[in-house]
């Protein structure tokens, strides 16, 4: 066997009185995928980044390529082939594909810029990576998953030798996350290490050959993939029980209920054609497909974001005319847009301002009633259990699992009807995302009507009780009980199979073979 | 053992006894420059402490303190209005006009007074206008519009000094109520109304959501281009007010000289006052203690004799230190 790459001894790190990581050791071969478990808060962010030579550990050994450090900076850890790809992309959206992938070790003839030769061999990473996309495209043109790939391009540009994906698939639907595995698979072919951190515990199980599962800063485990099931996993990054993740779908009766709202022949110019959908009382309503499919734009027209070609919305059976977000919230409707920083709280707005930013009136007796709105803060803490140790600290302090609770109060603070959700748990961990899917149960059981729409399967086969899977812009299908499983899901949303009128599947047999 | 965590927690009780205080670090700050620089002026100086000096202090803080007000509302939903010193100057000309034209000299002091906020408030929509529906930035369009105004101002004057002899106009700037100038009265009756709209009314709240995060604010339903045009017409106004008190107090207004330099006195005190350039936050309390601060200094160098070309390396050194301390802070 030969050396590892990277090997850890007894790394620990305190800011100040708090300890974030302790004792953690292990080793890493080259070409081996080692996945990194944990909660939000666990210590992996921390671990990642003393390995990139971000920050110092307090104490500990760092062995990279057989030499030892007690610390790294960046410099000297890239140039031993560390490399990591953030959950926010590093790009300029206004540079070319090419100007990306080189930026900062720009090829250079004569003292010159040597386009040419840079886009010549942007074209042949990207097509080593089987990636189709043009080297001279603006980074603001490509989709989420092409930005993910010039990053990979831009890292092996460096040469990198261990590579580390911190959630790379949160922002991805499933077809590209398979292209990005395949990607990564190639890479460690090639010799290359992977430290993956994803909170998806069936990619961790289906790409990593060892895990490292750490809790409160603590090394909890180191194993063999194989040696644990998922639900090993869960238990162990939570350190207790994790009774059912998603809550029993009600008994489905949703025939009875009259739909709360209604949307027919629905187009938006280049995006959506001809979408009709309805959602009742007391039902959840899953929108799948792939990320760029027009779900997100079905949400945004409907709450009056976007104007509408054509087509109507009915509430409770009255057509409505919603042109701003304001008058969507007085016909109680409330939208959670999957952008939650850029679109959902204002992160230098404390607790209290978030939840209340939609509801704001209610607080007004001449004034705004502060004691009030923190007695509402107050209310939604304890309900939704938010960790924050002070309402009046800006949300950005607060971890990501929080803030989404704090954007969860600030819709249900206009005591909203009918709540369209998108992408409701991206980006937090496993309990919050259990507490969210209980929360939208509750919404439901008090005759709420909820549309979610998540790019990841298993959420919506846990969650929803109807699904329609969107596919360029049009309903390609309507999934009915045990029909709402992955292979139906993924069939259609690829456009793999088209049902002849875009009916309903699942109500008679013969459909589903 | 016990000792270190009995601190611990002493220090934790401190700190959140001073969270409770309406006072946070960002007001703290000039706050306790301001308290500094009027110790240090009354010693430097026998005359500071002197009542007509305070009083003449405190007036010329006025003009551009309620000028800086305005610029608050301005700065927190993300924009600048550089046009508002030229602002002054055209106003104060439209005062002198109409007060001239009317032969009634209380009825030419109240029109000519009306048609000031009303000049301000329509300079101030031209502003906005263009900042929101020609999507111009702000920095560009007051720009422009700064040149525009004065060279108006100063094509209807053939530059030459407007003076009235309405024998009541000057009363306005002039006066004094209760033993105060009159606009100090007005400087800090602003403040408080300002104060009130900003922390106590959904449209505050409004104007530093559209400066923080103005996507999310469009999303929560907020109308991102009516708040940010509503600000320039806010500073608009306050010009059309500061702009009444200057003229009154010299009963005339010079088109080339009025007004010189406002925009960057405004913006030097909202910025002193801990109000972040990027927009989203700020205090209208900040902006005027950032108004004294700037006041007394140039106060303070004029009685001790520094030369009148440093009064800029001052005021400029004064400025960078306070944006200094507010990134430490950030």
């Amino acid at each position: 066997m030969s050396e590892p790459i990277l090997r850890l001894e007894g790394i620990g790190k305190a800011f100040g009185p708090v300890q974030v990581l302790d004792d953690i050791s292990f080793s890493v071969m080259p070409g081996e995928v080692i996945g990194i478990l944990g909660e939000n808060g666990a210590g992996k962010s921390t671990l990642l980044k003393i390995i990139s030579g971000i920050y110092t550990p307090t104490v500990g050994t760092i062995y990279l390529n057989g030499q030892i450090f007690s610390a790294l900076d960046p410099i000297t850890a890239r140039f031993h082939g560390v490399a990591m790809i953030p959950q926010e992309f590093n790009l300029i959206p206004t540079l070319r594909v090419y100007e990306n992938v080189f930026l900062g070790q720009e090829v250079r003839r004569n003292g010159f810029l040597d386009h040419a030769d840079m886009r010549k061999r942007t074209q042949e990473l990207l097509s080593s990576l089987e990636v189709n996309l043009d080297p001279r495209l603006p980074i603001a043109q490509l989709s989420v998953a092409q930005k993910q790939m010039v990053e990979v391009a831009r890292v092996l540009v460096n040469d990198a030798r261990l590579l580390i994906l911190d959630e790379p698939t949160t922002v991805l639907t499933d077809r590209e996350v398979a292209v990005l595995f395949r990607v990564v698979r190639a890479l460690v072919a090639n010799g290359v290490t992977i430290l993956f951190i994803s909170h998806k515990l069936k990619e961790v199980k289906d790409l990593c050959d060892r895990l490292l599962i750490l809790r409160d800063g603590k090394q909890v485990e180191l194993c063999e993939t194989k040696a644990l099931n998922e639900e090993d996993m869960a238990r162990k990054m939570v350190g207790r029980e994790l009774s059912q993740i998603y809550p029993d779908k009600l008994p489905l009766d949703v025939t009875s209920a009259p739909p709360a709202l209604q949307v027919r022949g629905l187009s938006l110019k280049g995006k959506l054609t001809d979408i009709n959908l309805e959602v009742r009382r007391g039902e959840v309503l899953g929108l799948a497909g792939l990320v760029g499919a027009g779900r997100t734009e079905i949400a945004e027209t409907i709450m009056g974001l976007r104007r509408k070609a054509s087509g109507e919305v009915l509430i409770d059976g009255q057509a409505v005319d919603i042109r701003s977000p304001n008058e969507a919230h007085a016909h109680g409707l409330a939208y959670l847009s999957e952008d939650r920083q850029g679109k959902g709280l204002i992160l230098s707005f404390n607790v209290m301002q978030n939840i209340t930013a939609l509801s704001l009136k209610r607080y007004v007796r001449g004034f705004i009633q502060h004691r009030a709105e923190r007695r509402r803060a107050e209310h939604y803490q304890q309900r939704l259990a938010i960790k924050a140790s002070n309402l009046a600290a800006p949300v950005s302090l607060l971890s990501g699992g929080n803030q989404q609770k704090v954007y969860f109060s600030k819709l249900l603070d206009i005591e909203p009807d009918i709540l369209i959700l998108d992408e409701p748990t991206r980006g937090i961990d496993i309990s919050a995302k259990q507490q969210i899917y209980r929360l939208i149960r509750d919404l439901t059981e008090q005759n709420k009507a909820v549309i979610v729409i998540s790019s990841e399967l298993e959420e919506v086969i846990g969650m929803a009780d109807r699904v329609l899977v969107i596919r360029e812009g049009r309903i390609a299908v309507e999934l009915n009980g045990d029909d709402i499983n992955e292979e139906q899901i993924m069939l259609y949303a690829a456009g793999a199979r088209q049902h002849v009128n875009c009916k309903r599947v699942g109500d008679y047999d013969g459909t589903t073979s | 053992m016990a000792q270190p965590l009995n601190t611990k927690s002493m220090g934790g009780v401190a700190r959140q006894g001073l969270r409770r205080l309406p006072l946070n670090a960002t007001i703290l700050a000039p706050l306790v420059a301001l308290i500094l620089l009027f110790v240090v002026s009354s010693i430097a100086s026998e005359y500071f402490l002197n009542t007509r000096n305070i009083s003449n202090v405190m007036r010329q803080v006025s003009y551009t303190g309620i000028i800086a007000i305005g610029m608050t509302f301005v700065i927190i939903a993300g924009g600048i209005d550089l046009s508002v010193g030229s602002m002054v100057a055209l106003v104060g000309v439209i005062i002198l006009y109409i007060i001239n034209t009317i032969s009634d000299p209380i009825q030419a002091v109240l029109l000519g007074m009306l048609a000031a906020i009303a000049a301000g408030g329509l300079l101030g929509l031209f502003n906005g206008l263009l900042v929101t529906r020609g999507r111009i930035a702000a920095f560009v369009v007051t720009l422009a519009s700064m040149s525009i105004f004065r060279s108006l101002a100063l094509y209807f004057t053939d530059a030459a000094e407007v003076s009235t002899r309405n024998p009541l106009f000057s009363n306005v700037g002039g006066g004094f109520f209760l033993g105060i100038p009159i606009p100090v009265l007005v400087f800090f009756g602003l403040a408080i109304l300002a104060h009130l709209l900003l922390f106590y009314t959904p449209y505050g709240r409004h104007v530093c959501a559209v400066g923080a995060n103005a996507q999310v604010a469009r999303y929560s339903g907020i109308r991102v281009e009516r708040i940010v045009l509503s600000t320039f017409v806010i500073a608009g106004i306050c010009v059309g007010l500061s702009a009444i008190m200057l003229t009154s107090r010299l009963n005339s207004v010079s088109p080339s000289d009025a007004g010189y330099f406002y925009e960057l006195d405004a913006i030097a005190a909202v910025v002193i006052g801990g109000t972040a350039l990027s927009g989203g936050r700020g205090t209208v309390w900040g902006t005027v203690i950032g108004a004294l601060i700037l006041g007394i200094i140039n106060n303070m160098l004029n009685l001790t004799g520094v030369s009148p070309y440093l009064q800029g390396l001052v005021k400029g050194g004064v400025i960078l230190l306070a944006v200094l301390l507010q990134y430490k802070r950030a």
